[in-house]
């Protein structure tokens, strides 16, 4: 028996020059990041303050943290493929050979989707959803911790592929019966199965958190119709998550019982179904497209009304239309394989489906358009981002309609067009949001504003790269361009990958002027210092200070109806009572806990050693994973009280504009 | 819990917007109802291996069918330790909540055994069937057959080991609130674990001898 399993030498790919550099150079980043920290004795605090922390603002910022890292990791690979395809026409190869091409579009799609914008959206409901709801924290906040740390162990297994072995090279997908052992029989495909089933459990350990956070711990008077929006779409996103992941779940297990152990569930032969997969995986695939894009809808919804200075028109239909989403997005999956041949039947009732689930995404345009009508709209960096997000959105949305008609589909299916439907609406409506939120909150979450004019700098690069990057796809699928081509023979295409090319190149600015605008905020951060309330908000996150104390709130605020912080305002309750004659009480918080830490750590090491078939090892990451909940299931103390003295001092420092 | 409160109390409209609105609900109710939801996502999970099985049924590549290989004598016994666990079970909650330590983990003793039993019955199955060659590896019905059913029985061995812990917290810390929510939440599965049982003895077993 040979004790490293699969693992040789052999799995370093030495002669790999664009491997080793890439990898390489990770290495040297992280070692000189390490190295840094603790010379300057920084340990201490980031253990104390942020990796054993279970509040939950602080996890909300690592996972933004984790999801911006995995931004540049998966644009990277964008910026190669294009430059791939600019080149490799006729007669040229470019300068990728396909096994390494294969792998970068695998990764791309796996790391965007499951490790960037996923993270950015679950750290961004983290950081926000306890506030708005009035909170302290999350229902379990040892349990939101855990999640953390195995998203960043899934994470860390996927980057690791980079440097040891190899990723899949069957898509993001991993459609049976390529991602079989027969066709894929290297270690690539088992490192995504084990990224995502550890990073799937820690999703779905997030949404059931937030269910039960948002159904059972609301401030007192918040009732369901008096949520905030993003409260309502990230209720739908985390209903969804507790819906659909345990699908996922359920079929890469069949897949690594299939590829370890011999089964037949998609094997072409002993009676396996490889189209099964496929309809498992968007199952769960086309509900991961709204746990994806509802989020962003409430952050529009809160940007937009923010700006224009009114409530949010047709509250109530927007609830409903996010509620209606979340619904249809269970029967509308098959659209994604219409070419399977399910007969017209089958086929014409999953059009329709799709095509009404246009609707209720409509509704909610008009909603943010008549919110806008009349207002006073104020052109901060977030309401670019959501006006861009309107415009670029609806086009995709059209372009999904579109291939909703099955004829077309069968045109289209798998050719450029759908590659450029579908970032048309991950960019322009998942990414948008998402940086329309950074904007938004950053000054809630480190009490500072970011800069606005390289703020403003990086959404038009954004915008006008979008367009450059993705417009040519959509005509390219319409000259019969598929996906996944390493070179192509057909010269006319070239122009319009080299246009395409060209626009990632701009996206690249717009990502660089994020990295300015970020660095800029810092320096200037005691210039761009702001309090409770910087953007006359309407929810509750703008009644406590900027950034939050641990407790969150001193007082749990008393809510009367929708937009809470607003109608204190309106009913100029401010500095109500004189500060120093109010009585705080004593408030207990959950204690730090390394749980998450430990079990993120022994999950990795099962992960590594199930991918590369070290069997004693995994059984030591199993066994330390259960010992570390043994030790917190018999751990005596769960909480500590911070005194009443700290809470009136922090008070007196920060005084709220508001009392609520 | 809150909103029955409201309900009982015959208020109507009125109480039960006051329930939505009444503020934080208890750490046991949070944990409860978490715990709830949790055990729904568990049974989506199981939901797409009866799917899978559904569809692989019949797939037997030449190989053996249900009808040839289940023993509907052992599959009744395993059934019948199970559901008795559950209500053995049930008699440990109420132990629990008037307090009776000795009550409690002779419950919890005989729960542990009936389940240790169920187990035992299903791996001779296992392997019986393994011994014949007609093990996962042989058709798409056999791999989905012992991926669903012993999916449900993994469940069961985490439930013992559960029960294990759970009852040396009983010993070492007492009927803590803390441990007191996680006996509820630990009842809670092991019943959900019966209502599944219940599934895959009619899809499996019944409806395999059947056709």
């Amino acid at each position: 028996m040979n004790l490293l399993g699969k693992l040789d030498w052999s799995a370093i790919p030495f002669n790999q020059p664009i491997i080793m550099g890439a990898s390489g150079g990770v290495v040297v980043v992280i070692v000189a990041i390490l190295a840094w920290v603790t010379l300057k004795g920084y340990v201490p605090y980031l253990w104390r303050e942020w990796i054993t922390s279970v509040d939950h603002k602080r996890i909300g910022v690592m996972y933004i943290i984790l999801a911006l890292i995995m931004l540049l990791r998966g644009f990277s690979d964008a910026i190669m493929m294009r430059a791939q395809q600019a080149v490799a026409a006729g007669g040229s190869q470019g300068y990728l050979p396909p096994e390494h091409f294969d792998q970068i579009f695998s990764a791309h799609g796996t790391i965007m989707i499951f490790f960037m914008a996923m993270p950015f959206v679950i750290g961004m409901m983290n950081f926000v959803v306890p506030l708005q709801l009035g909170v302290r924290d999350m229902a379990f906040p040892t349990l939101n911790s855990v999640a953390l740390g195995l998203t960043a162990s899934g994470i860390l297994l996927t980057n690791i592929s980079l440097a040891v072995g190899e990723f899949s090279k069957a898509g993001w997908v991993a459609y049976p019966p390529l991602s079989e052992l027969q066709y894929s029989p290297g270690v690539g495909v088992d490192y995504y199965l084990w990224s995502l089933q550890i990073s799937g459990v820690g999703t779905l350990m997030t949404g059931i958190n937030f269910v039960a956070t948002i159904l059972k711990t609301r401030a007192p008077g918040m009732s369901y119709m008096r949520m905030p929006v993003f409260c309502w779409t990230s209720l739908a996103a985390n209903l969804l998550i507790v819906a659909a992941f345990p699908v996922l779940t359920a079929t890469l297990t069949m897949l690594l019982l299939d590829r370890y152990l011999g089964f037949h569930f998609f094997t072409t032969d002993g009676g396996g179904n490889a189209m099964m997969y496929v309809n498992l995986f968007w199952i769960w695939g086309h509900p991961e497209v709204y746990i994806l894009v509802l989020p962003a809808f409430g952050i529009f919804s809160e940007v937009v009304s923010t700006f224009s200075g009114k409530p949010l028109f047709g509250y109530r239909s927007m609830v409903l239309a996010t509620m209606a989403i979340c619904v249809l997005s269970f029967v509308v999956w098959l659209h994604h394989f219409f070419t399977m041949g399910a007969g017209a039947n089958v086929n014409g009732f999953f059009g329709v489906m799709t095509m009404i689930i246009a609707v209720p995404t409509g509704v909610k345009v008009f909603n943010w358009l008549f919110t806008m009508y009349g207002g006073r709209i104020r052109f901060t960096v977030p309401i670019l981002w959501s006006i861009g997000f309107m415009v670029t959105f609806v086009i995709g949305g059209m372009t999904g309609v579109l291939m909703a008609v099955p004829p077309a589909d069968f045109q289209l299916h798998n050719s450029l067009f759908l590659i450029a439907h579908f970032h048309n609406v991950i960019i322009g409506g998942t990414v948008f949001g998402l940086m329309a939120g950074y904007n938004y909150w950053f000054p809630k979450a480190f009490g500072f504003m970011l800069d606005e004019r390289w703020g403003r700098i990086s959404f038009w690069c954004w915008l006008i790269g979008f367009y450059l990057a993705f417009m040519p796809l959509y005509a390219l699928g319409l000259m019969g361009m598929t996906r996944r081509m390493q070179h192509y023979d057909v010269a006319s295409w070239q122009p319009w990958l080299i246009a395409a090319a060209l626009g990632v190149v701009v996206i690249l600015a717009g990502i660089v002027s994020q990295i300015i605008q970020l660095v800029v905020s810092i320096r200037d951060r005691e210039k761009l210092k702001v309090t409770a309330d910087p953007w006359n908000g309407r929810t509750l996150e703008w009644a406590t200070a900027s950034p939050p104390p641990p407790w969150n709130f001193a007082v749990l605020p008393q809510v009367t109806g929708i937009d809470a912080l607003w109608q204190k305002k309106r009913r100029g309750r401010t500095q109500a009572e004189p500060l120093k004659e109010r009585e705080f009480e004593p408030i207990e918080v959950p204690k730090n806990s390394a749980t998450g830490f430990i079990i993120a750590f022994f999950a990795v090491i099962a992960g590594f050693a199930m991918i590369w078939h070290i069997w004693w090892m995994a059984g030591v990451g199993a066994i330390g994973v259960f010992l570390t909940m043994l030790a917190f299931a018999f751990r005596d103390e769960e909480e500590i009280e911070i005194p009443a003295e700290r809470i009136a001092r922090f008070e007196q420092a920060n005084p709220a504009e508001i009392a609520v | 819990m809150t909103m029955s409160v409201a309900v009982d109390d015959g208020v109507g409209y009125e109480a039960q917007s006051l329930a939505s609105e009444a503020g934080p609900a208890t750490r046991r109710v949070v944990v409860g109802y978490g715990f709830w939801i949790f055990l729904l996502s568990d049974i989506v999970m199981f939901s797409a291996f009866f799917a899978a099985y559904a569809v692989l049924a019949h797939a037997t590549a030449g190989g053996p069918s249900g009808m040839q290989l289940f023993n509907q004598r052992s599959v009744a016994i395993e059934t019948g330790c199970l559901l008795a666990s559950s209500y053995t079970c049930g008699l440990m909650s109420m132990a629990i909540g008037s307090r009776r330590y000795g009550a409690t983990y002779l419950a919890a003793l005989v729960t542990f055994v009936l389940g240790a039993a169920f187990l035992a019955l299903e791996l001779k199955e296992f392997a019986g069937m393994i011994a014949i060659g007609a093990g996962p590896q042989r058709s798409a019905f056999l791999s989905s057959f012992f991926t669903l059913v012993g999916c449900h029985g993994l469940h069961v061995t985490a439930g013992l080991v559960w029960l294990v812990v759970m009852m040396a917290q009983v010993s070492i810390k007492g009927l803590t609130a803390t441990v007191e929510r996680r006996l509820l939440c630990f009842s809670l599965f092991w019943h959900a674990l019966d209502i599944v049982w219940v599934w895959l003895f009619t899809v499996v077993y019944l409806m395999g001898v059947l056709s």
